[in-house]
């Protein structure tokens, strides 16, 4: 097989697709079925070895058009028209089993969560090598051989004998990787990468990244990047691709991309993190102090929170950032009394706050709201908008009827959603906009500090913005104060006026915003924040160079 | 095989024992309460008072309830299961025959629908929705939706009295030739893997549907995997702990269910013996093979619990 290939050159134009149209069969609540179109007549090309990004915000098409390389459409979604030509030949066209032939021996994929998408009842090992060995690339000697190098490349822990490991017994940004090795085990032509950094940490995406980049380079394969974060694809593309609602916006290479954005939805993209605020000064007395907090999962056995101590002063921000497993979600647990500290106090308003929730007066839990990371899973599902946001007002203050109607009509109208919206359920929502009612049923009960966990990061970027500036917005109306969990720093570099960052259950370094991103950072905080990728080609090797800590998890 | 494992598996026999010895009690309690007088349906109307309280002294009857399970248990736990009032006989002896007999029955059974309901669940995923799905999943409800004793006597009506190619009464004696003894069980056999073998296969099919909307299966996929290689490979090994759970299920079933299909059959095992001792109000007899089946029962359940965690490759290899 490899001999007739050698015969052959191949075509100089990998991958062509023509006009390609994707439609999905939808069965909406209370309608009949329809067809929907995803992507709309798009082309693109990639030519041998070269890496194409495929940018854009949810719901743009971009997994659905990578997938379409394969053939292959996920769920209910159906290739209706266009050719997707692949070393010279149609794919669409090829039949069930001559497309089982490309699949893992042409293009190969990475999945956006590497621990989804591997088998935990298998070892590493045999799911690396299987492709291969399926298209008889390789005998099994030789493909885990060829593993093992790649693990190398790929800078993983033991590489000789991580392939003899569960999936579950590898962390998530060495499974991102084993996928990588996985994909390029059966030396394809292409690999599609589908958001192969967005489920890790800022710290952990920055190596992965780095990784992935020299292995593409290292082997000459061409890669289809897609992702929403345009600073990530800008590291390793030499093209990219912006989409929208499933059509082309614009085509370029990376450099006139971000530099000279032709269309007004790619400059949005380029501009996304830029919000103006201003720090404010703290004041006397703060409104929330943690003193000396220390908490523990497992009848005190697992120590997550040791020694913390934060201000939070009225009307102002505090964010507190991290990476998974550093103790901010605990912080927020112990705050609102949802995880008792074992040593410390926590005052609120000039009072000690219970440890217990149990033991809160209806008081303290009407001026403590939260908002969550996930605003679908954070609403009954059976109840309208109006019953939501209506729930508090009835709860804390008693209101009844047109009162209560009225008072839910002007709390959607801060959050720049019309009336309309107040007999809506959660599932005839976008993202953005349940994110919206969340903050408008925590504003209900007219609160005084509102703690927002990781509020948007499961939102597309635009989304996330508008989300910000609403929650800035309505600092300035309500006088309420944040307490803003994020694992972001271009969040926090946006809206806080205090930050803390959190590493293994300590707060590491604290203060105003301008102090705490001012040099000379701890060694920490400087890994966090030259992490974060800048829209700027050529910034992940310097990043890399310049590190003086390794990251922690992988 | 580490730690952790064997103490979930110590934790799951230890409970077993626990749930056995109540068992033990609930029918004791439940035979007692039955209305009816032992002495009374062993001598007959016609019998004195005289003999009849000395009947009572002698099978100790007199004795306070407490007095009387621990005996009875005591009796169990040395292998003693008593004596059967009607006849006199020793119940172990008596049963032990019988339970062999019964366990042919259902070990054949099993061996013909395990597979085969494996199977055809396997085959129902790889074309679901499909007219070979709707077929399978159609005939196999309409087996089960039958009572057992319906399908018992079709099967006798058609291959026992009109086509004559197997007999219709079960009869197995002590040293009968295999051919010959697994021509009998033949009819009961094929009545209970019918009366099993839907509940097995939808169970599979949909242990296995549910493994298939994982995003692993979509890796296969899109490794070029065939079909059925990645139900085989992929989607099977995780659905293994809700199969074996169900398999056991319906293997204790086989084992525990037979008494209808014994009837039927007129097959001499367990399920007869006991019909035939309820019908009497032999008291010693219904305990000692209620206490039997009850241990089959939590034995299999054991089984499936310790299978299913043997299973997860997450308490085999822990970090």
């Amino acid at each position: 097989m490899a001999k007739a290939q050698a015969a052959t050159p191949k075509p100089e134009m990998l991958l062509d697709i023509r006009d390609l149209r994707i439609e999905a069969r939808v069965f909406p609540p209370d309608e009949a079925p329809k067809t929907v179109t995803l992507v709309h007549d798009v082309s693109l090309t990639l030519k041998r070895g070269k890496v194409l990004g495929l940018i854009g915000e949810s719901g743009a098409g971009k997994s659905t058009i990578g997938l379409s390389s394969m053939a292959f459409g996920r769920g209910g979604v159906k290739i209706t028209g266009g050719q997707v030509l692949l070393n010279g030949r149609d794919i669409l066209t090829l039949g069930p089993a001559g497309v089982r032939k490309v699949r893992g021996r042409e293009v190969c994929y990475v999945a956006q969560s590497a621990a989804a998408a591997f088998n935990p009842a298998h070892k590493l090992m045999d799911q690396v090598v299987e492709a291969a060995m399926l298209h008889g690339v390789a005998s099994r000697a030789e493909a885990e051989k060829r593993a093992v190098a790649l693990f190398k490349k790929l800078s993983l822990p033991n590489p000789e004998t991580i392939g003899s490991r569960y999936p579950h017994q590898v962390s998530g940004g060495q499974l991102q990787r084993v996928m990588t090795a996985m994909a390029l085990c059966s030396e394809p032509d292409l690999i599609v990468f589908d958001e192969p950094t967005t489920a890790l940490d800022v710290t952990t995406q920055i190596d992965v990244l780095a990784a992935i980049k020299d292995a593409i380079r290292d082997t000459h394969v061409a890669a289809l990047y897609i992702s929403h974060d345009l600073a990530v694809v800008a590291q390793v593309a030499d093209e990219i691709l912006v989409l929208r609602h499933g059509r082309l916006v614009e085509r370029g290479d990376t450099h006139q991309i971000i530099k000279l954005p032709q269309q007004d939805y790619t400059r949005a993209l380029v501009a996304v993190h830029e919000i103006d605020h201003t720090e404010k000064q703290p004041s006397p007395t703060p409104i929330l102090s943690v003193k000396n907090v220390t908490a523990a999962y497992g009848g005190g056995a697992v120590k997550v929170l040791k020694n913390v101590s934060v201000d939070l002063h009225p009307g102002q921000t505090l964010a507190v950032v991290g990476e998974s497993g550093s103790g901010k979600s605990t912080l927020a647990r112990a705050i609102t009394g949802l995880l008792p500290p074992q040593q410390g106090s926590i005052n609120f308003d000039g009072r000690t706050l219970s440890n217990r929730l149990a033991d809160r007066p209806k008081e303290d839990l009407r001026q403590l709201q939260m908002i969550y990371q996930m605003a679908d899973v954070a609403m009954n599902p059976r109840q309208t908008v109006r019953t939501i946001i209506g729930r508090p007002l009835e709860f804390y203050f008693g209101m009844r009827g047109k009162e209560r109607d009225k008072r839910v009509a002007e709390l959607l109208d801060k959050i720049e959603m019309g009336t309309g919206f107040a007999d809506r359920y959660p599932a005839e929502l976008s993202g953005g906009q349940k994110q919206r009612v969340c903050i408008a049923r925590a504003l209900a009960a007219k609160p005084k500090l509102i703690i927002c966990d990781e509020v948007t990061s499961a939102l597309d970027p635009l989304v996330a913005n508008g989300i910000l500036k609403l929650l800035l917005e309505l600092q300035r109306e309500e006088k309420v104060a944040y307490l803003f969990i994020t694992h972001d720093l271009a969040t926090v570099k946006s809206i806080a006026d205090a930050i803390a960052v959190m590493y293994r259950g300590e707060v590491v370094r604290y203060g105003p915003k301008s102090q705490v991103l001012h040099p000379p950072f701890d060694a920490y905080t400087d890994l966090l924040l030259s992490s974060v990728p800048e829209m700027e080609q050529g910034w992940l090797e310097s990043a890399i160079q310049g590190r003086r800590m390794q990251s922690a998890g992988n | 095989m580490s730690s952790p494992i064997l103490k979930l598996i110590a934790q799951r026999i230890a409970l077993g024992l626990l749930l056995l010895f109540a068992v033990s009690v609930l029918i004791f309690v439940g035979t007692q309460i039955l209305p009816g007088d032992v002495a009374q349906s062993i001598l007959g109307q016609s019998a004195t008072a005289e003999s009849l309280a000395n009947l009572r002294e002698a099978l100790g009857l007199n004795d306070p309830a407490y007095i009387r399970y621990l005996k009875w248990l005591g009796g169990i736990l040395t292998g003693n299961l008593g004596t059967a009032l009607s006849s006199g006989q020793d119940i172990a002896s008596a049963i032990g025959g019988r339970l062999w007999n019964t366990l042919f029955l259902a070990f054949w059974a099993a061996v013909v629908s395990v597979p085969l309901a494996i199977g055809l669940g396997l085959l129902a995923v790889r074309y679901r929705n499909g007219f070979i799905d709707k077929l399978i999943s159609g005939l196999a409800l309409a087996s089960t939706s039958l009572p057992e004793f319906f399908i018992g006597y079709l099967l006798v009506y058609f291959f026992a009295v009109q086509w004559q190619i197997f007999p219709g009464i079960s009869t197995v004696y002590d040293g009968m030739p295999f051919l010959e003894r697994m021509k009998a069980i033949a009819l009961p056999a094929t009545a209970l893997t019918l009366v099993v073998l839907a509940h097995m296969m939808r169970m599979t099919r949909a242990a296995i549907l549910n493994v298939m909307q994982s995003a692993y299966i979509e890796t296969a996929e899109l490794k070029g995997l065939s079909p059925f290689e990645i139900i085989r490979k992929h989607a099977f090994p995780n659905a293994i702990a809700p199969v074996v759970n169900v398999v056991t299920l319906n293997l204790a079933y086989l084992i525990v269910g037979v008494v209808v299909v014994e009837v039927i059959f007129v097959y001499p095992g367990m399920g007869q013996y006991l019909v035939d001792h309820v019908a009497k109000r032999d008291v010693p007899v219904v305990q000692a093979v209620g206490l039997i089946f009850a241990a089959v029962y939590i034995t299999l359940n054991m089984i499936a619990d310790i299978a299913a965690i043997l299973a997860n490759p997450r308490l085999r290899h822990p970090k």
